[in-house]
């Protein structure tokens, strides 16, 4: 069906065809189709809305094998600082660390260090008179997916600058390099929260490939520690976190990135409030903000779809460890043994190109004869938005059909009026919707359970 | 194709819905941003001056292979001189409007510099027709 790459996929025994991913989709990217969901991964931009949705957990996300890490002799393992945060509170950081190794890594980098290095490099470009504002940051990759894709004008207002776990990646290979390390003998592995930074890992934008060798699923990572976590004694590793700083700490979380850049910076989180920003920016609505932080999830990194914690305890966790750590200007480059401006150099990302995707074909007239028709198809359909076409909404349903990937019989609502008006038979009109939704959908079945409202 | 909005007078609060709907438009047919852009200002300008001044209006948008045309036609006060109503800074907006961040005296100008063609036809007491096309 398309030629993108895949990073996570639909269980068809798990899913039950309730609608709640296609409508929740910001991209519109999921279909219906034979009572279950397909996913349009050239619309998709990974931003994991479907998973957290979704009442049977169908979607899994495609990941590396942890095994592969034995092929290298250093096995670093990255990971946000969002995954101490998962820990249940009686387990220390220095537990955490030793769990860690006791899986098989060899070095531990939480990716937000040595933090000071990206907030200078990010400070340069905003105060490039040439850098379109509002700058909009890189680090969520969903967000620059999306801007690429729906609002491909404002890809000149990214930051051209890689995201933490590039940082953490350049500096263990610097410190492990120094220590006499070969290159091809380090394994780096990031722990991801989402999906969207496994889709950034292995196909990068703005950079040819990562630097990383594998992505690891947080979940799959916090359940392996769990296993040999030690509740006892452990040695202390607070040596490795010397270059952790409070900025580092709270930087995956909403307001970690704007409350140091711009003379007036905004965060936003969560996919459909970046969709209206965005709309806003587009339209010139959001003059004064001169840098913009924008993550996928609610709460930024705390939400992330491979996650067990509860967000908000997250955040708090994280708050309070980050009091304990110093501010990143107070580690000195110098007392680390960094190289600041081989690192710098690193940083720097590629222009991100604009790849548009909800155009409707190049040709203009005929484009235009299209979304002429389609508005016409949306006058005699309901408007109800129920999804039982198997589109998310009515409007897409008729864009669907001027695109021969729907038809008109489709909608449900249409079919009533047509039988009552005797120009279909009862029993074509329910083999249309069998063929719609599956011979199945019609069988008793006590697992096809939909959705309820929170608090029920 | 074409589309079609009604304004109301003093409804700033959904000023803004018909351009960026016409927006929406023209990027799912491909048009060049910075051409959009131009043309999402005119005509965002346009709308405001109906809510601030008229007592209703509609837009009409006609959208070809190489030009869309954008015709605002209100039933408002009119306007009675409109060379001076051209000049930047000038405006005639009451204190509320203006209070609202609107009425700056930029909108007759930021419609001309974004527009390619503009024509504006007023009659004192009945309204007023703002035409503009541009080209893509």
């Amino acid at each position: 069906m398309s030629g993108s790459p895949i990073y996570h996929a639909l269980n068809v025994t798990k899913c039950i065809g309730c609608t709640h991913c296609m409508k929740s989709c910001p991209t519109e990217a999921i279909r219906l189709v034979n009572g279950l969901a397909v996913i349009d991964y050239d619309r998709c931009v990974y931003c994991g809305q479907c998973h957290r949705v979704c009442p049977t957990n169908a979607f899994y996300v495609v990941q590396d094998d942890l095994a592969m890490i034995h092929s290298f002799k250093y096995r670093v393992i990255l990971f946000p600082s969002i995954m101490i945060g998962q820990f249940p509170e009686k387990y220390s950081e220095d537990q955490i660390y030793d769990g860690l190794k006791k899986v098989g890594f060899t070095h531990i980098y939480e990716v937000e260090q040595p933090l000071q290095v990206l907030i200078d490099s990010i400070n340069e470009v905003l105060k490039d008179p040439d850098t379109p504002k509002p700058a909009i940051s890189v680090y969520c990759p969903a967000i620059v997916r999306i801007i690429q894709a729906r609002y491909p004008d404002l890809t000149e207002n990214i930051i051209l600058r890689k995201a933490p776990h590039n940082l953490a990646a350049h500096f263990a290979i610097q410190r492990l390099m120094k220590e006499g390390a070969r290159r091809e003998e380090i394994g780096l592995f990031y722990a991801t929260p989402c999906i969207a930074k496994i889709a950034a890992v292995k196909s990068p934008v703005g950079e040819a490939e990562s630097i990383v060798d594998g992505v690891v699923n947080m979940n799959h990572l916090y359940n392996k520690v769990m296993k040999v976590i030690s509740d006892s004694e452990v040695p202390d590793y607070s040596d490795q976190r010397q270059n952790l700083s409070r900025e580092g700490i709270t930087w995956s979380l909403t307001r970690g990135e704007s409350c140091h850049f711009g003379s007036r910076g905004i965060a936003i989180d969560g996919i459909h409030n970046a969709v209206r920003f965005l709309e806003r920016v587009e339209n010139d609505q959001a003059q004064g903000i001169d840098f913009i932080e924008m993550r996928a999830c609610d709460q930024g990194c705390a939400s992330g779809i491979l996650l067990s914690g509860n967000r908000f305890m997250t955040v708090e966790r994280l708050e309070r460890r980050a009091k304990r750590y110093p501010s990143a200007k107070d580690i000195r480059p110098e007392v680390i043994k960094l190289n600041t401006s081989d690192l710098k150099e690193k940083l720097v990302l590629e222009p991100i190109m604009p790849k548009p995707h909800f155009i409707f074909g190049k040709e203009r007239v005929k484009a235009m004869e299209k979304m002429t028709r389609a508005q016409r198809i949306v006058c005699f359909l309901p408007g109800i938005d129920c999804g039982a076409c198997g589109a998310p909404n009515c409007h897409a349903l008729a864009e669907d059909m001027v695109n021969n990937k729907a038809k008109m019989s489709d909608c449900v609502f249409l079919q009533q009026q047509w039988e009552s008006e005797g120009r279909i038979s009862p029993n074509k009109a329910f083999l249309n919707v069998q063929k719609k939704w599956g011979t199945d959908r019609f069988k008793a079945d006590c697992n096809k359970r939909g959705r309820r409202n929170e608090g029920f | 194709m074409k589309l079609t909005f009604s304004i109301q007078g003093s409804d700033f609060t959904h000023a803004g819905y018909p351009s960026s709907e016409v927006k929406k438009v023209l990027k799912q047919l491909d048009i060049d941003g910075k051409t959009i852009k131009k043309i999402v200002i005119a005509l965002y300008e346009a709308e405001v001056n109906v809510v601030a001044h008229a007592w209703k209006g509609t837009a009409t948008i006609e959208i070809e292979e190489n030009k869309i045309s954008m015709l605002l036609e209100d039933e408002g006060p009119g306007i009675p001189d409109i060379d001076l109503a051209m000049q930047a800074g000038y405006s005639t907006a009451s204190k509320e409007v203006r209070d609202m961040g609107f009425g700056a005296g930029m909108g007759l100008p930021n419609m001309k510099k974004n527009s390619d063609e503009l024509i504006i036809e007023s009659e004192v007491g009945k309204g007023t027709k703002v035409k503009m096309v541009n080209y893509f």
